[in-house]
């Protein structure tokens, strides 16, 4: 049923249905109040449904009834059992679904376009859709597409079964050019032929591209690519929204796609890199360089009962977590390290780097999980001036977001990204596997060197662990 | 409804996103991801209408594959967001 056939009462809802999601959003400008903008979220997307459900032939609704509750079961199962720390892989797999959920609907609607109204009037038999709808249509699925393929790229790198090293096939900025270049010919082809042929390739072509454009782009640059995809997942639904004209859609993917675009633009700038650096790719992974001439150096090694004397005499604390924490699912004996030492009267903060991690907003939700209260964890540009005024900086699985390096070498790959100050503390310890590693930038650590810097080598979990031992 | 009126209400809704979102404190980035995961899964919407028509059986099939995947976002992101939300605690004192 076209929009202009609704009722007006089914407008409304979908308008309803829009505002819940802008007040779902609008909730979680703080947490108090984001339970709350959840549970509005969920109350629109019920009357989405209901309302486009009351409107149409409810022959098929035991099968509705059917796909409903085996992807809700699907659904619910693995959000309850699923780990904090794969997050950033689920919510890769969830914009997938969206992407193909995309490209679903709009096969649907060229195989049976008088279902949506689309056809041109007149042409009822030839089945003619409106040329316009047809653009929408061709973008709607192309985004849809691109966001499976390349989501599902994206979670198989952080969930391992790739390696987050970038992929670099030869003359990839060719070759994906010119695929692009070719979908959207095809996508105005398709406005004066409907031939069926023209649909599927615009959606092979879209699904290879999604594929080419995140394999040669580093595991460190999965925030912006996870933020990325949820901005594509948002655009594909309101392009399926304009094919159907239908103002739910287009109000949702207009919020989502703003979204998502925001995260890739605080992510960027963040790590001080363009977009289209980041697209382009090739940064990330595990670089070795620089490792050779980080062993020349002298360094001062520590061991736990050092460090707890260290904290245990300290009047300030700030933690400073980073993916190596993720890994070592270190944030529970961290919390407790943290408890014994406010029992004996220190201060601790912790400081979060925006791209610590793998996902904006990774660390906070580990240490939520790890029941560490929202009010001690800090942002970089709140908390940044305290390192001054702190006896010890404990980073942990952190390594580039505290480079000094990025702020006084021209010449480091990382200049110019906005650090923590971890040096201008009176103690730095900083908790690493071994000395060989460098950061995802691949570049050496100045902060190692330094004379007021304790280097803790061990797995972050044990040697947390060990640390509160030593303290009790 | 015209092209411009839709076009009319995608970009008013571009603007209040981007204020809206602005206004998320990062401490709830994640969350706010998996939120806008599922409040994306509205699409579900257009497979629903090829779920319920008649005339295709393959868009039928196509439109219920559609809100298949759609019911695991739909369900799955409020759960996971509702649940990574839980945790969220203040100091107590």
């Amino acid at each position: 049923m076209a929009a202009e056939q609704m009722p007006a009462w089914v407008l409304i809802a979908y308008l309803i249905a829009g505002i819940c999601f802008i007040l779902a959003l609008r909730g979680l400008s703080h947490p108090e109040t984001s339970r709350a903008g959840n549970r509005i979220g969920m109350v629109g997307m019920a009357i989405a449904v209901v309302a486009t459900l009351a409107v149409h032939d409810l022959a098929s609704l035991p099968e509705i009834g059917a796909a409903i509750a085996i992807g809700g079961t699907v659904g619910l199962t693995i959000a309850r059992r699923i780990q904090m720390t794969a997050m950033p892989q689920l919510v890769a797999a969830f914009h997938s679904l969206v992407g193909m959920a995309a490209v679903l609907v709009g096969a649907a609607a060229y195989l049976n376009p008088e279902a949506y109204g689309i056809v041109v009037p007149g042409f009822d038999v030839e089945r003619l859709i409106k040329p316009a709808t047809r653009v929408e249509m061709g973008l709607g699925v192309a985004i849809g597409a691109v966001t499976f393929s390349g989501s599902v790229i994206a979670f198989l790198k952080l969930n391992g079964n790739m390696s987050g090293k970038p992929i670099l096939l030869p003359a990839r900025h060719v070759i994906n050019l010119a695929t692009i270049a070719a979908i959207l010919g095809l996508i105005g082809y398709f406005t004066i032929d409907q031939g069926a042929w023209v649909f599927v390739t615009i959606a092979a072509l879209s699904f290879a591209i999604g594929f080419l454009l995140i394999i040669p782009i580093g595991g460190a640059d999965m925030p912006v690519v996870i933020s990325m995809l949820n901005s594509y997942s948002g655009w594909a639904a309101a392009a399926m929204g304009f094919t159907l004209q239908n103002t739910a859609m287009i109000i949702t993917g207009a919020l989502v796609g703003s979204a998502g675009a925001i995260l890739s633009y605080i992510m960027c700038r963040a790590m001080n890199r363009s977009f289209i650096s980041v697209i382009a790719g090739g940064f990330g992974g595990d670089a070795v360089a620089g490792a050779a001439e980080a062993i020349d150096r002298p360094w001062k090694r520590g061991s736990a009962e050092d460090a707890a004397f260290l904290l245990g005499q300290a009047e300030q604390v700030i933690i400073v977590p980073g993916y190596g924490m993720a890994v070592a699912q270190a944030q529970h004996a961290l919390r407790e390290m943290a408890d014994i030492l406010k029992a004996k009267g220190v201060r601790v903060k912790y400081a979060i780097h925006p791209v610590a991690g793998r996902m904006p907003g990774h660390m906070n939700v580990l240490l939520a999980e790890a029941n560490v209260p929202y009010d001690e964890v800090f942002e970089l540009e709140d908390v940044n001036s305290e390192f001054a005024q702190t006896d010890v900086a404990f980073v942990i699985g952190a390594n580039d977001v505290t480079n000094p390096a990025a702020k006084t070498d021209k010449g480091s790959p990382i200049y110019g990204m906005p650090v923590l100050d971890v040096e201008k503390a009176r103690t730095v310890l900083f908790v690493k596997r071994s000395m060989g590693g460098v950061g995802y930038a691949g570049v050496d650590n100045e902060l190692f060197y330094r004379d007021n810097t304790m280097m803790l080598l061990a797995d972050a979990k044990k040697m947390v662990e060990e640390i509160v031992k030593s303290l009790d | 409804m015209d092209f411009v009126s839709i076009l009319s209400i995608f970009v008013l809704s571009c603007f209040v996103g981007y204020y809206v979102v602005w206004s998320v404190t990062p401490a709830l980035h994640t969350p706010l991801m998996s939120v806008t995961n599922a409040i994306s899964s509205v699409i579900v919407v257009g497979a629903l209408i090829a779920a319920a028509a008649a005339g295709s059986p393959a868009a039928k099939w196509l439109g219920l594959a559609g809100v298949a995947l759609a019911g695991v976002n739909i369900f799955g992101g409020f759960a996971v967001t509702a649940r990574m939300l839980s945790m969220y605690k203040k100091k107590e004192r």
